[in-house]
């Protein structure tokens, strides 16, 4: 098979899929949710609800009310105990609608059944992206950009190519390999549909090449869907990023600091469209997300269908509970994701993975001086100079910094999983990306 | 050959006075004119150039001086009044005396009175973590302890003791530039009056969680109940998003507030500890307890009331209560 891949930079970090084979769970619903009011990119929404409403699941709870925002809907039936300020991620308190839960019962709108729905013909591009936007479906690879405003193409530009993102290049993450296994179908209606909303008559699917079952099977069931293409891809790092994934599927490159609709492709994750298949077809908002929870020395490394608003501590209780020698628990994967500082934070539409490492590996390595090897230039997919741009942030250069295109940087990690002198290279060029991008919104002022 | 030499000397005699001739007109065509007493003012300066006046350094506060004329609102907190004065005296002005400034350290979020939850791993500076995360203790405002305010200062004054993990400010060498309240991502420092006699009250805490939160991640975090704001004879003390904050123009050192807090977030500097009076319990008078400090001279301390003996007792237990009373003792003697 001919495998396409991206030319510069990437890394191989170990692969580590410990769930791969392990069949979706579905998890059991919580007895309590924290549902964070702002969970995508953009403008927080605003909550509908008060303390004491009683909510079916499914039911919208917060309107996102800015052009770049998504709607947050009930994932249980209960009551409203309060709206309060929770912890998230980084351990900064958020707003968040808290319910306990009682019974599951669903939003009589949504269609329950198994059955697949195959009809699409009657849809019309304006009724799905008002659909989505309704339905509060965002990008679930990680970056949780409101799905239909990526719908919308901006004015003078038009779209040629859907990009499906089925690469899944993070070590240890399995949730979208196992999605595209047993949700395969579906999860082509749901590109036909992204598809008939773009008006584009070509989807590109890209899977790497470390899942071949992904692949055949989808291939398979792609034959039976007008316009879909199913490509192979080498194994590289980052290649799930949106850039380089055109780059690899299309040669196609995206100018510096432009989105990918410039090059007249749109991407998105193969977990956002299942989940626009469950919103145009059964009606169903986003409650639900596959989340692979793993770890080399937990018990069980699974992969789970959770309510969103669970909290991670059940989740990883579910999978054998934690291991005495837990260093870190990270959400996301291991390459970008985010270190918790406490496990009762919730499961929120982003969240792809629960990572559990071992005290020993997670330490970082003492910082050395940088040697000037240059493995950090080789390894960044921008063809940015990471050694300098967090030489120039370290200094407060940030000028400088911004000549040398520092924006660019996508935090994919390469730079700093490559550098054998253990250098916080990323660490000072996210640091670096904050100072500029505040320079670059005062001086519009 | 003697020619040569003859013709070499007279050549390039010829040519130095030709780029003479030609310099004095350059120089006479292109002269800066500058007031003298620029030099003369920069000369009376300390030379820090640390940014404290506002101004870049001491030469563009020199030049501002001269160009204004006069001395309102211009202060160099380094050189302080004695400066301040000379300049006055050289260019004829008045100039008032300004009070002296300190930077202080408004937390008290200890290894002991925060407790760690998660470790940090990252590069060794507040900024980072700031960025990244609440902090290793919960608390969303509380110092990290890193020492961006230990690097930012150039006069040696702030140090992190290594012992409770928050910085000190030196009583000697803070100037009150300010580099530290810039540097730190927290807005825990602060510059306040020095006060009479050196001595300060203020609150120990810039949390603006509610009661509950606040106290789960620090126990001397401001609940803002408020009992000190009533307790004020002064009405220094405002509240503010569930923060008390004193303010030093209006408060008159009266040591009232402090020991009504519940929590010991008001801190008093650099008085002497309390005499018990006569015919009182011992039990319910408040006691002083000094805070350790290692790089200042500056004596911090917190009136706790004993409280009944149920809750009194877990607090004794702490390794570190028996030691901070052995060292209340000295700091009396001290005092």
């Amino acid at each position: 098979m001919n495998l396409k891949t991206f030319k510069i930079g990437g890394v191989h970090p170990e692969e580590n899929k410990l769930s791969a084979d392990k069949e979706i769970e579905v998890f059991p619903v919580p007895k309590k949710v924290y549902i964070p009011i702002s969970q995508n990119l953009g403008a927080p929404s605003k909550p509908v609800v008060n303390k004491k409403d009683q909510v079916k699941a499914g039911q919208l709870i917060a309107k996102g009310e800015a052009f770049i925002s998504a709607n947050v809907h009930s994932s249980v039936a209960g009551t409203v105990s309060k709206i309060d300020k929770v912890i998230d991620q980084s351990g900064y308190k958020r707003d968040t609608i808290i319910i306990d839960v009682d019974g599951d019962e669903w939003d009589e709108s949504i269609d329950r059944s198994e059955e697949i729905n195959r009809d699409i013909t009657h849809l019309e591009p304006d009724s799905i992206i008002k659909k989505l936007g309704e339905k509060g479906i965002v990008g679930l690879g990680g970056a949780t950009f409101p799905s239909h405003v990526k719908l919308m193409v901006p004015e003078g530009k038009t779209a040629e190519t859907l990009i499906i993102n089925g690469v899944e290049c993070e070590p240890y993450l399995t949730a979208d390999h196992r999605l595209m296994m047993e949700k395969g179908e579906e999860m082509l209606i749901g590109v036909s549909i992204l598809m008939k909303g773009l008006k584009v008559d070509k989807a590109y699917i890209g899977i790497e090449s470390n899942k071949p079952d992904a692949i055949a099977h989808i291939s398979n069931l792609a034959q039976k869907f007008k316009g879909i293409e199913v490509y192979g891809l080498k194994v590289k790092y980052p290649q799930g990023a949106e850039k380089q994934l055109i780059k690899a599927l299309t040669g196609r490159e995206v100018p510096s600091g432009k989105l990918p609709i410039e090059v007249g492709c749109v991407v998105n994750n193969v977990g956002t469209a299942f989940s626009v298949y469950e919103a145009v077809q059964k009606n169903k908002p986003l409650m639900e997300r596959v989340v692979t929870v793993t770890g080399k020395e937990l018990p069980k490394p699974s992969n789970f269908l959770v309510r969103i608003g669970t909290p991670v501590s059940e989740l990883v209780e579910k999978a054998g509970g934690l291991p005495e020698s837990t260093g870190k628990v990270v959400s996301g994967g291991p390459m970008m994701g985010k270190a918790l500082t406490s496990l009762e934070v919730p499961v929120i539409k982003g969240t792809s993975g629960i990572l559990v490492f071992p005290a020993r590996v997670s330490k970082r390595v003492p910082m050395q001086h940088c040697i000037r090897c240059g493995k950090c230039v080789t390894a960044c997919p921008m063809g940015l100079e990471p050694y300098l741009l967090s030489q120039l942030a370290q200094k407060e250069r940030y000028e400088g910094a911004e000549d040398e295109r520092i924006m660019d940087c996508m935090e994919c990690g390469s730079c700093h999983f490559t550098c054998p002198s253990g250098r916080p290279l990323l660490d000072y060029i996210r640091l670096g990306k904050n100072k500029v991008g505040q320079m670059i919104r005062n001086r519009g002022k | 050959m003697n020619d040569i030499v003859i013709n070499a000397v007279l050549s390039l005699s010829a040519l130095g006075v030709a780029a003479a001739v030609i310099l004095y007109f350059v120089a006479q065509r292109f002269k800066v004119i500058e007031d003298p007493r620029i030099d003369q003012v920069n000369e009376l300066l300390p030379g820090a150039n640390c940014g404290g006046c506002g101004y870049a350094g001491c030469r563009q506060f020199a030049e501002a001086i001269v160009k204004n004329e006069s001395l309102e609102d211009m202060n160099c907190p380094v050189g302080g009044d004695e400066s301040m004065k000379e300049i006055a005296s050289l260019l004829g002005l008045e100039v008032e005396e300004q009070l002296k400034m300190i930077a202080v350290v408004r937390c008290n979020g200890t290894f002991n009175n925060a407790p760690e939850k998660v470790q940090y791993d990252g590069p060794a500076s507040c900024e980072f973590e700031h960025n990244l995360a609440a902090g290793s203790s919960g608390c969303p405002n509380g110092c990290l302890g890193l020492g961006d305010c230990v690097e930012s200062c150039n006069f040696d004054a702030i140090y992190i003791n290594d012992e409770r993990g928050i910085p000190e400010v030196s009583e000697k060498n803070c100037v009150a530039c300010g580099a530290c309240v810039e540097a730190c991502p927290r807005n825990i420092i602060e510059l306040r009056p020095k006060g009479k006699k050196d001595r300060r009250v203020f609150v120990s805490c810039v949390n603006t969680e509610k009661g509950g939160p606040a106290k789960k991640n620090c126990s001397v975090a401001c609940i803002g109940c408020g009992k000190c704001v009533k307790t004020c004879p002064f009405d220094a003390i405002t509240m503010e998003n569930n923060l008390a904050t004193i303010d030093p123009e209006k408060c008159k050192l009266c040591r009232k507030c402090a020991p009504v807090c519940p929590t010991g977030a008001i801190l008093e500097a650099n008085f002497p500890m309390r005499k018990p009076k006569e015919g009182q319990e011992q039990s319910d008078k408040p006691v002083d307890k000094q805070i350790e400090l290692k790089h200042t001279t500056t004596v911090l301390m917190y009136p706790e009331v004993p409280k009944p003996a149920k809750k009194a007792a877990p607090k004794k237990d702490t390794p570190n209560d028996t030691q901070k009373q052995s060292k209340t003792d000295q700091g009396g003697k001290e005092a």
